[in-house]
Formats: structure tokens, C-alpha cells, sequence
């Protein structure tokens, strides 16, 4: 903790409406009793997985003087958890981690809020999404699998994804623009679900995460088609026979032009000081270096980018707008 | 199978451990007192310790952590049967007959009941899980939308069936508890329903909330009406009532293993413990030569919805390991402890990680052991909480009460939600309205819409989809039967004109 200081901008700025921002500009912020980290998700998503495995991390290698408590607020649709993190103000005891319900959710329902009532932290990587259809589907390769889809009436082919309304939606909608059908898409609870339901093949086809989905690729139940991505990924650690995360192609490759990638970030309340947001900044940069979050980003073949300050703000101020452009034409947004 | 017990035999080695047998110990005390605090479940005390196993190796940590989920389990039958206030959705059948037992004195009966069949129900699930894992497995995947709707609709249609109370009634009760499982986020569209503006209301009614309101408070509210006086006074103590209460407990062993395979049965299929419970302990009334004073205190109606609850909950572990799919909140924290350990759960789980594996399974045997024999030493010692004076554990039970509600969002709105329920339970009691349906709608009402309309899109409108397969029609037709049960045995009792008594 002690060399904290060094990178400490040693400027308090603007924000001087807080009593905590009047400590002097030398003695670096440190939390004094536990913080908070609030999950908009339920247990054993995406979020919360990598929420848990940030706690323990932290707690493993005695990251920080005080205790990171995880606790889920996941009513309406994540709502329920960022409306906390906003009536916080000033509060520097309250982290919050992001998926893509940072825009979906008050766009899709209306609650008020707005990534801008929060203050960015950092971005901690980003998520990839995959094409997936059953292990014993005749498609081999996204080609096929688009040519067949083509080729059926509209609302043959069943989407499974996690929410309504939310990214895996979103997605959906985009390959229905991209290739000029329908599909039916059938929301679920959780990634995990709809792996098992693709499994068990009672949808077609799913667009799950990486970390989603690995188990049941690795035991040859499903098979990857392409990644909604600009670029194949770097892992090439085998998984399932001779194929790795790097042989997935493209899903822009195979003919099918959509890219969606989702942000795993964190926010703070509204409020806090420069100061106390470099030191969540500072310590989300020391554990990225351990080898549990390495494992981590390895398993679910995440996209390692990492944001902060005003290059962060920037990138979610873009993703905001891409987002309201998709919702907007897939008829999305509230009270539409 | 015979690799099976090959496996088992080496898992016992390895859950043997003196270090992993003592980790069981702590574990079930843990557990006990995180079951009897209503609030802090199971789930929120694995969550909490969740942090403290990463530096054991992941057998003893799971050890740990299911040991404290069998902690809780037993711990969730004490306050059910004491003070009326189920910890978990599963424990509220445990109430209906443990807590009269209670009343009239024969509380160490009931909790000695209790605890013996969650062991026998744990036992006999373990046993077959180590027996078919695989094939069971391959079962679970058979449950798309259209067959999870089919066992709700089974549960809540045995309930109306089966129930004693006038069928009208139940559904009255059960209406008001799919309407309060409505509020919320409608998963299906994404849209809010019934928040009317209200940001408390984002999260819907909590099942806790509900459940501490209806029970522990209404039971306060009735207790202190009828002239404040706690009846389980008489609770004589007798250290002699564990052998007493098991020497009886033989004759009800086809109500066991009925309990068992239907917890099972529903542990596998993603239904899971609370529908299970429920199911086992209406077709008990019904069967039974005792059904009739069901609900007044009669041993079978606790025997057979622990026995099933917890043959369920054991159950469910297969289709988390096999698939990757928790089925509870406590399994999907523990999903994610498997995960920061480096173990994906899935297909492979069984075959990359046989040690693992075959070493938890093991830990369920051993727990469940040590659970049992743990739990049941301290039957007299809860038995007598009973005798304190009601004016001094009133308050301390309201308390406790507010303080779980507290816990479930850390919110102050569930405190005032869990009075609000209280007095609906207090009235709802006093109109003789059965409070059953309620949370059970309450608890399944938002699953079973989620599944019924997630199998309307995939079929694109058409309700034959809920008969468009052998194993979903079956499903739906034995809802029918158990729905349309007080029609049909009228009908019965009609054409053979006899002293048959209509239901």
C-alpha cells in the first residue's frame, strides 16, 4: 500500500464538493472500512463470476487494507444495483461492476439513470460472444449454418439467449438485419441455461460467451461457428481436439457482418474524488499481474483491453451511442 | 457401475481425512446456526465464506461448503418446527405438521423426525446418484421449456387437488401469490410490471420476506391474541426422545421411500426441492390412514416432505456437475467457488476430475453422517428454547425476523414489506385461508410463467407443445388427474352410490 503515493496525480481536482476530496493532496486515499461491490446481476452469471473471482483475488494476495464484500442487486433487469450506486453520492466505499445492462437497462425499461450518473473507473477487459449450434447440427461452419437459415421460412431457427432486451438480443436482431430473416429468440435466465437447452437441443443456435459455453465444448456437446469479433482470438491452448479459441473464425469472415463485444468494467458512485478513483484504478492494475485473473481472461478467452480515465470515458460515451442506434432500430427503447 | 464404486471407495479415502473430517464438523455447526438465523440462509453463508477456502485445495473446500449446506438444511427444520418460520421455500411443508407438534409438546419428536428424514432422504439420493450419475444426466437434458412448465403445473395442480382445504379457497390464496410474483421485471420482454414508479418494487417480492411475514409474524400476531401464552410450554425434557421417536418412525417407511423417489425424481429435473416437498406431503394426506389430521400435528407430515426436500437437494447436485447448471442459490455460488478453483463443471467434470468428483460424493456420505448425529445430540437443547417465557422470546424472534428481512437486500423497505405480510398472514389465518398455495405461487409463480411462455414462442403460439412428447404429456396429464382430483373422486363415490366419503 505504502507506494500508493507514487502514482497519485498528487492533484485533488475539480470535484471539491466532497468532504473526503479536503484530505491533503499528499496522503494518498485508502479505503477505511469495507467496500462494497455491488453485482446489477444475479449469482453465478458472467458478472458475478468475475466479481467473486476479483474478491477472492484481492483477498489472496492482500491487495487491500479493508474487505471487498460482493452483494447482488439484480431487480430489474440490474436497475435495482446501479440506482444504489447513484443515491451513493460521495460514497467512495461502493464499487459496481458493469455488463451491458449499463445502457440496456434504462433504455429498455425506463429507470432513471445513466452511465453518466456514475464516475468510470476502468474498463477490465471485454467479452467476446460466439455462434454456437449443437455438436451433432449438420453446420459445420457458419456459412452452412447462415445458408440454412436463408433458406427456412421466417421464425424457423430459435435463438436462445440470456434477458430480453439485452446484449444477447441485440445480437440477434443484428444477424436477423444481417441476413434478412427472422429467427425466434427465447430469453433465459443465465448463460449457463442456455447452454444446457442448446445441449439438450431445444433451440438451434445460442450466442453465448466464451466461459459460457467452454465446458460443453470441451466435452463435444456444442460447436463454435464464429466470433462476433474484428479479429480471431489469441488463445491457442487446445480445448476440444486440435481446435483452440484461435480457430474460431470470424464471424465477419464467414459472411456474417456483426461485431459486439461487451464491457466488464468499473464504476463508482457520483461524487467521489480523483484521488479515490485512482486508487480503485491502481488496484484493478495490480490484479490484473496475478495469475488467477491470467487464468481467468485464458478460460473465458476474454478480450484483455484495458481503459482507464478519460480514454475509458470516451470508449463508453461510444458505446452508449452504438447501443441507443441498435435498441432504436430493433425497436427497444421504452414506451416504443 | 462397478468403476463407480471403485471411485467411491477412493473418494472415501480421500473425504476420510482427519483435516477434511473435521473441516465436516465445523462446517454442519456452521451451518446449523446460519440455518436458524432466518435471513442469513444457506446461500448468503457459503457466499460469505466462499473467500476463506481459496487457499485449501478445492476437495476440502467444497467439503466445507457443502458440509454448511447440510448445516443449514438441518439448521432451516428447527426454526420451522419451533417458531413456525421456515428458512428455506422447502421447509414451509416441514411447518404445517412440525410446528403443532411443537405447540402440543412434541417438539423433540418433530425435530428428531425432521432430521432423521432429511438424512434418509439425503441417503437414498447420494445412493443413487452414485449408483446412475451418468444416465441421470442424460435425463436432465430431456427438460426443455415445455417440460419444466409441465412439473409446476404438476405441483401447483396436486396442490389444489390434494389439498384439504376447500379448492377454492387454495386457489384464492395461490392467485394472490402468482399476482405478487408477477411484480417485477417481466423477463420475457424485459419490461417492469407492476412497480407503479416505485424503485423498492424493481426486485419483486422476495419469497423470504413474504415467507417470515406470513409465518413468524402472523404466528406472533395469532400467539398474542389467543392471550400470550407460548403452548409449547409443556415441552418436557427428555434425552431419551431420539431413540423414543425412532423406534416409531419404521412404520411410516412406504411414506419414506415414496418422499424419496419423488424428491428425486424432481431434484433431476430442474423443478427442484421446494415443489418436491410440497408434492410429497399432499399425496402423504392423501394415502395416509392418518391423512385426516394432517396439519394438526401428525409425525408423516413432517417425515415426508423432509425426506423429499432434501432427496431433491441432494439430487440436484448431479445436474450442476454434470451440466453446469446451478439448481439453487447456494449451488450457483458454489458453481462459482468451482470455478475460481479451475474446475469447469460440465461433461468432463466426471471424467478430468474423477478425484474431485468421486471425493465430494464420498463428503455427502461422511457429512450427512456427521450432520445427523450432530444435529439430533442437540435435539433436547432446542426443544427447551420453547420454555422460555413468550413474553421474553417474542421480541427476540421479531427481531431476528427484521433482521433476516433486513439482510436479503440489505434494504429497509423488506422490513416494512415483512410487517405488511405479517398482517395479511394474521388475517388470511383468522378467514381460513390457506397460506401454502401463497408462497408456494410466490416461490414457483415467476418460473413456471417464464417456462409456459418461453414454450408458447418456441412453438409460435400452439399449446400443443405441452403434449408434444411422450415424456411432457405423461407430465401434464398426471397434472390433470391431480387437478381435477376432487371432480373425479365425487364422480367415483356418485356412480358406486356408497358411503365413500367425496373430498
Amino acid at each position: 500500500m505504502k507506494h500508493l503515493h507514487a502514482l497519485g496525480l498528487g492533484a485533488v481536482t475539480a470535484l471539491g464538493m466532497t468532504a473526503l476530496s479536503m484530505l491533503p493532496a499528499s496522503a494518498a486515499w485508502e479505503p477505511t472500512k469495507p467496500v462494497e461491490f455491488i453485482v446489477p446481476a444475479g449469482t453465478g452469471g458472467g458478472a458475478d463470476q468475475m466479481a467473486r473471482t476479483l474478491q477472492g483475488i484481492i483477498a489472496k494476495h492482500d491487495l487491500m487494507s479493508t474487505q471487498l464484500v460482493v452483494i447482488n442487486k439484480s431487480g430489474g433487469a440490474g436497475g435495482e444495483g446501479f440506482l444504489d450506486v447513484k443515491s451513493n453520492k460521495g460514497n467512495p466505499h461502493k464499487i459496481v461492476i458493469t455488463l451491458s445492462n449499463l445502457f440496456t437497462t434504462p433504455l429498455a425499461t425506463g429507470i432513471p439513470f445513466n452511465w453518466k450518473d456514475l464516475t468510470p473507473v476502468a474498463m477490465l477487459a471485454l467479452d467476446e460472444f460466439i455462434l454456437w449450434v449443437n455438436a451433432e447440427a449438420p453446420y459445420k461452419t457458419a456459412q452452412e449454418y447462415e445458408a440454412a437459415i436463408k433458406a427456412a421460412p421466417d421464425g424457423t431457427f430459435k435463438m436462445g439467449g440470456t434477458g430480453s432486451k439485452q446484449e444477447d438480443q441485440i445480437i440477434t436482431v443484428a444477424i436477423e438485419k444481417a441476413l434478412g430473416k427472422k429467427m425466434t429468440y427465447i430469453p433465459y435466465k443465465g448463460g449457463g441455461e442456455v447452454a444446457v437447452q442448446l445441449v439438450g437441443n431445444h433451440i438451434n443456435s445460442s450466442v453465448n460467451n466464451p466461459i459460457e459455453a467452454v465446458s460443453q465444448w470441451r466435452g463435444d456437446k456444442v460447436r463454435p461457428l464464429c466470433v462476433f469479433d474484428s479479429k480471431t482470438l489469441p488463445y491457442t491452448d487446445k480445448i476440444q481436439g486440435d481446435l483452440s479459441w484461435s480457430s474460431v473464425p470470424t464471424c465477419k469472415s464467414a459472411g456474417l457482418d456483426v461485431e459486439y463485444l461487451m464491457l466488464r468494467g468499473i464504476f463508482m458512485p457520483p461524487g467521489v474524488s480523483q484521488e479515490q478513483v485512482d486508487y480503485f484504478v491502481n488496484l484493478f492494475k495490480k490484479v490484473r499481474e496475478t495469475p488467477e485473473w491470467q487464468q481467468l481472461m485464458k478460460d473465458g478467452a476474454f478480450n484483455q483491453t484495458f481503459m482507464a480515465g478519460d480514454e475509458f470515458k470516451a470508449w463508453v460515451e461510444q458505446s452508449e451511442k452504438t447501443h441507443k442506434g441498435l435498441m432504436q432500430e430493433a425497436g427497444f427503447i421504452a414506451g416504443n | 457401475m462397478l468403476d463407480n464404486f471403485i471411485n467411491l471407495y477412493h473418494g472415501f479415502y480421500i473425504a476420510g481425512d482427519p483435516f477434511n473430517i473435521l473441516l465436516m464438523v465445523i462446517g454442519i455447526l456452521l451451518g446449523v446456526i446460519i440455518g436458524v438465523l432466518p435471513g442469513l440462509g444457506g446461500a448468503n453463508g457459503v457466499a460469505i465464506l466462499l473467500p476463506l477456502t481459496f487457499s485449501m485445495s478445492p476437495t476440502s473446500a467444497i467439503i466445507l461448503l457443502t458440509c454448511i449446506y447440510w448445516g443449514a438444511l438441518f439448521g432451516g427444520a428447527i426454526t420451522s418446527v419451533l417458531f413456525n418460520i421456515p428458512g428455506e421455500p422447502w421447509s414451509v411443508a416441514t411447518t404445517f405438521d412440525g410446528h403443532p407438534m411443537a405447540r402440543s409438546g412434541r417438539a423433540g419428536e418433530a425435530l428428531t423426525a425432521a432430521f432423521t428424514s432429511s438424512f434418509v432422504g439425503a441417503f437414498f439420493a447420494i445412493v443413487m446418484i452414485t449408483m446412475i450419475a451418468p444416465l441421470v444426466a442424460q435425463f436432465a437434458l430431456q427438460f426443455g421449456p415445455a417440460e419444466k412448465f409441465a412439473v409446476y403445473f404438476l405441483a401447483f395442480a396436486s396442490f389444489v387437488g390434494m389439498s384439504k382445504e376447500p379448492p377454492s379457497k387454495t386457489i384464492v390464496s395461490m392467485m394472490i401469490g402468482f399476482a405478487l410474483a408477477a411484480v417485477g421485471l417481466d423477463m420475457v420482454t424485459g419490461q417492469l410490471r407492476l412497480t407503479f414508479g416505485i424503485t423498492e418494487l424493481l426486485n419483486g417480492f422476495d419469497f423470504l420476506i413474504a415467507v417470515i411475514g406470513l409465518f413468524g409474524i402472523g404466528e406472533i400476531l395469532l400467539t398474542m391474541e389467543e392471550g400470550l401464552e407460548f403452548r409449547g410450554k409443556a415441552a418436557k425434557i427428555d434425552p431419551k426422545v431420539v431413540w423414543k421417536t425412532w423406534k416409531t418412525l419404521p412404520r411410516y417407511w412406504s411414506t419414506s421411500l415414496r418422499s424419496c423417489i419423488i424428491g428425486c425424481w424432481m431434484g433431476i429435473t430442474p423443478a427442484g426441492a421446494t415443489p418436491a416437498s410440497f408434492m410429497a406431503y399432499g399425496i402423504a394426506k392423501r394415502v395416509s390412514k392418518n391423512g385426516k389430521n394432517f396439519g394438526n400435528g401428525e409425525i408423516e407430515g413432517v417425515v415426508a416432505p423432509e425426506t423429499a426436500a432434501h432427496a431433491a437437494g441432494t439430487a440436484a447436485m448431479l445436474p450442476m456437475l454434470a451440466l453446469g447448471v446451478p439448481g439453487s442459490p447456494t449451488a450457483a455460488v458454489l458453481l462459482g467457488g468451482l470455478l475460481i478453483w479451475g474446475l469447469q463443471p460440465g461433461p468432463m467434470l466426471f471424467v478430468e476430475q474423477a478425484e474431485f468428483v468421486w471425493g465430494l460424493i464420498a463428503s455427502m456420505y461422511l457429512g450427512n453422517i456427521v450432520g445427523l448425529i450432530l444435529v439430533l445430540t442437540t435435539v433436547p437443547l432446542f426443544a427447551s428454547i420453547l420454555r422460555i417465557p413468550f413474553s421474553i422470546i417474542a421480541p427476540v424472534i421479531l427481531v431476528i425476523c427484521a433482521i433476516g428481512a433486513y439482510t436479503v437486500n440489505n434494504n429497509v423497505f423488506d422490513v416494512l414489506m415483512m410487517m405488511v405480510f405479517g398482517v395479511l398472514g394474521y388475517l388470511l389465518k383468522k378467514t381460513n385461508y390457506p397460506l401454502a398455495p401463497l408462497v408456494l405461487a410466490i416461490v414457483l409463480g415467476d418460473s413456471a410463467e417464464e417456462a409456459f411462455r418461453q414454450a408458447l414462442l418456441y412453438s409460435g403460439g400452439s399449446l400443443g407443445v405441452f403434449f408434444s412428447n411422450g415424456l411432457v404429456s405423461s407430465i401434464m396429464a398426471i397434472g390433470l388427474i391431480a387437478g381435477l382430483w376432487p371432480v373425479i373422486s365425487f364422480l367415483i363415490s356418485k356412480l358406486r352410490g356408497s358411503s365413500a366419503q367425496p373430498a
